[in-house]
């Protein structure tokens, strides 16, 4: 099998009589950009919770950086990155202290994170503000630091939640570039987000709609099929139909 | 009388040390639908608190429908509903329930005012027995604007009803307001999202809490002051990489599928320049099209302009 960071077969959740995820398949390649799209209510935070190794399937299959959902959910915890527009750092811990901490958590060595905290602070450059505490960071650059955590450890894919929500526009833009830049070094993004301009960004995209899949393909196949020149008509053109409208 | 008008309020917190709102100016007009534009920590909630009898300017004065914000509080709460950011209706009360406290909180009844609220509340009706913790996102915002609407308010301040909402529920809730608007009412509403600004008649521009452009849409962009351009190619991200590089271009941003580009020398026409250029660097593909900038275009430009003057006169 050549590189498929993720691969789900017929995967379903139910809770109780409601299938909150329906027999989705799809897969994701090595250092691709995946937009995953979807209504409010559609089932994207419970297939992704699935992915991440925080919930378990009903039923079907899917192994996200080669382990299984099922059995593996501690490795592929180690292997995956994750940030969302909620989470952020701890506030009143220093960006190096953050920076440091979830090294530690997971498990890189003291050498390795002195090193690369030293990289990543003047890449973002952070020199000065290094010392001080993340909560008085303006919020574009909490969200910058915030996803240079999440990578921090080098996984094989980082899920990025809504990062962008209520950002300016330069640092919105100035995000990508750092999503660009982790896809080009191999890290595969799996990523959510309601900016549909964004969706234009990724390599596919897949639109969810009452907990399945109803496309998938890249921004100009989606178009081409659904006869616009907008990924925002193709969304709507899908959603509109939606049934729930669940969170 | 404009049903909202601010002059030169500055709002501070941690003695002085944060400057959320600073120097803000702005009147909207009765009937109007005015839109306050800008992403998260840009003041908009301070600006919000302040005119809903919350929170105390520290400079500058404020009236809502006429009345001073500072001194008559109680007579301007009740003219006014509000939509705060976070969902502030009771979690354990259901729908009805919801909605009936806050009718009896202003001395009115569902059923006096139904025909306000009826298009968006018959939405929910199916779900007015279920508690208000548990609905989802869209139906929980339908709620806490009926309950805004339910005494009818003269003015209706909505900060940020539509973040986090899918682009399906944000095109329904907009058209909600259109409907509200028919009625008479102000509607002030606050949003991040650069795209919903279209739908105001006319909007405030804000970042790092100053106004940088009040006017209607349509102005704003007409104002933008240069040739806007977009380009793209096979590899887009090579292509934003060299212009970026290049000492043609003023500016470069992702946009969607195009990359929307700027010129240092205006005058010239850049189509011709820019696709000499991309072709030297092997886009022999590239498009490239002179294009009507957007209020997003409009927000960037004067984040710039508002950067370069701070640092001239620094």
């Amino acid at each position: 099998m050549p590189d498929k960071v993720i691969s789900c077969n017929n995967l379903t959740k139910q809770f109780g009589d409601f299938t909150a995820v329906n027999k989705i398949s799809f897969e994701v390649d090595k250092g691709e950009i995946f937009g995953f799209l979807g209504a409010n209510g559609a089932g994207k935070t419970t297939a992704m919770r699935i992915l991440c190794g925080l919930s378990y399937p009903s039923s079907g299959e899917a192994t996200v950086a080669g382990f299984d959902v099922y059995r593996k959910q501690e490795s592929i915890k180690k292997n995956i990155g994750y940030m969302s527009q909620k989470f952020s750092l701890y506030e009143n811990l220093t960006i190096l202290e953050n920076i440091e901490f979830f090294g530690g958590v997971y498990g890189l060595s003291r050498k390795d994170i002195r090193q690369r905290s030293n990289d990543l602070v003047q890449k973002l450059g952070l020199e000065k503000e290094a010392g001080k505490l993340v909560g008085e960071l303006p919020l574009g650059w909490k969200q910058k630091l915030a996803f240079s955590v999440a990578i921090f450890h080098r996984p094989k894919i980082v899920f990025l939640d809504e990062p962008t929500g209520g950002v300016d526009p330069v640092t919105r833009r100035q995000f990508w570039d750092m999503i660009y830049e982790a896809a080009a070094s191999g890290i595969t993004v799996f990523v959510t987000t309601h900016y549909m301009d964004e969706a234009e960004y990724c390599n596919r995209v897949s639109v969810m709609v009452d907990g399945k899949v109803e496309a998938l393909d890249t921004p100009a196949n989606l178009k081409k099929q659904f006869n616009t020149d907008s990924i925002d008509d193709v969304f709507y053109k899908l959603a509109r139909g939606a049934r729930r409208t669940g969170d | 009388m404009s049903a909202v008008s601010l002059k030169n309020i500055t709002k501070t917190y941690n003695k002085g040390r944060v400057l959320a709102v600073q120097d803000v100016s702005f009147e909207v007009a009765e009937g109007e639908l005015f839109g306050l534009i800008g992403p998260d920590g840009a003041g908009k909630t301070s600006i919000f608190r302040i005119l809903t009898t919350l929170l105390l300017p520290d400079k500058g004065s404020a009236y809502v429908q006429g009345i001073d914000v500072t001194k008559d509080y109680q007579t301007i709460r009740n003219k006014i509903g509000y939509m705060p950011g976070r969902f502030s209706l009771y979690q354990d009360l259901t729908v009805e329930e919801n909605l009936n406290f806050f009718a009896t909180l202003f001395g009115t009844s569902i059923t006096a005012n139904y025909d306000l609220i009826k298009d968006i509340y018959e939405q929910i009706k199916p779900f007015s027995n279920r508690r208000a913790g548990k609905l989802s996102g869209g139906m929980k915002q339908k709620l806490a604007l009926c309950c805004a609407l339910i005494h009818k308010p003269e003015v209706l301040f909505l900060d940020e009803p539509t973040t986090g909402v899918d682009a399906v529920s944000r095109k329904e809730f907009w058209e909600m307001l259109k409907k509200l608007k028919q009625q008479g009412i102000s509607i002030l509403v606050s949003t991040p999202y650069m795209d919903e600004a279209s739908l105001c008649e006319r909007i405030a521009l804000i970042q790092d809490g100053r106004i940088m452009k009040v006017d209607t849409p349509d102005e704003i962009i007409r104002a933008y002051p240069v040739q806007l351009y977009a380009a793209k190619a096979a590899n887009i991200y090579q292509l934003l990489n060299d212009f970026r590089e290049s000492d043609l271009a003023d500016s470069a941003f992702p946009f969607g599928e195009y990359l929307h580009l700027t010129i240092k020398n205006n005058k010239d026409d850049g189509i011709e320049a820019l696709k000499k250029y991309a072709a030297e660097k092997g886009h022999s593909d590239a498009e490239i099209k002179l294009i009507t900038p957007t209020i997003e275009d409009s927000f960037i430009r004067l984040m710039k302009e508002k950067k370069d003057a701070e640092k001239t006169m620094a």
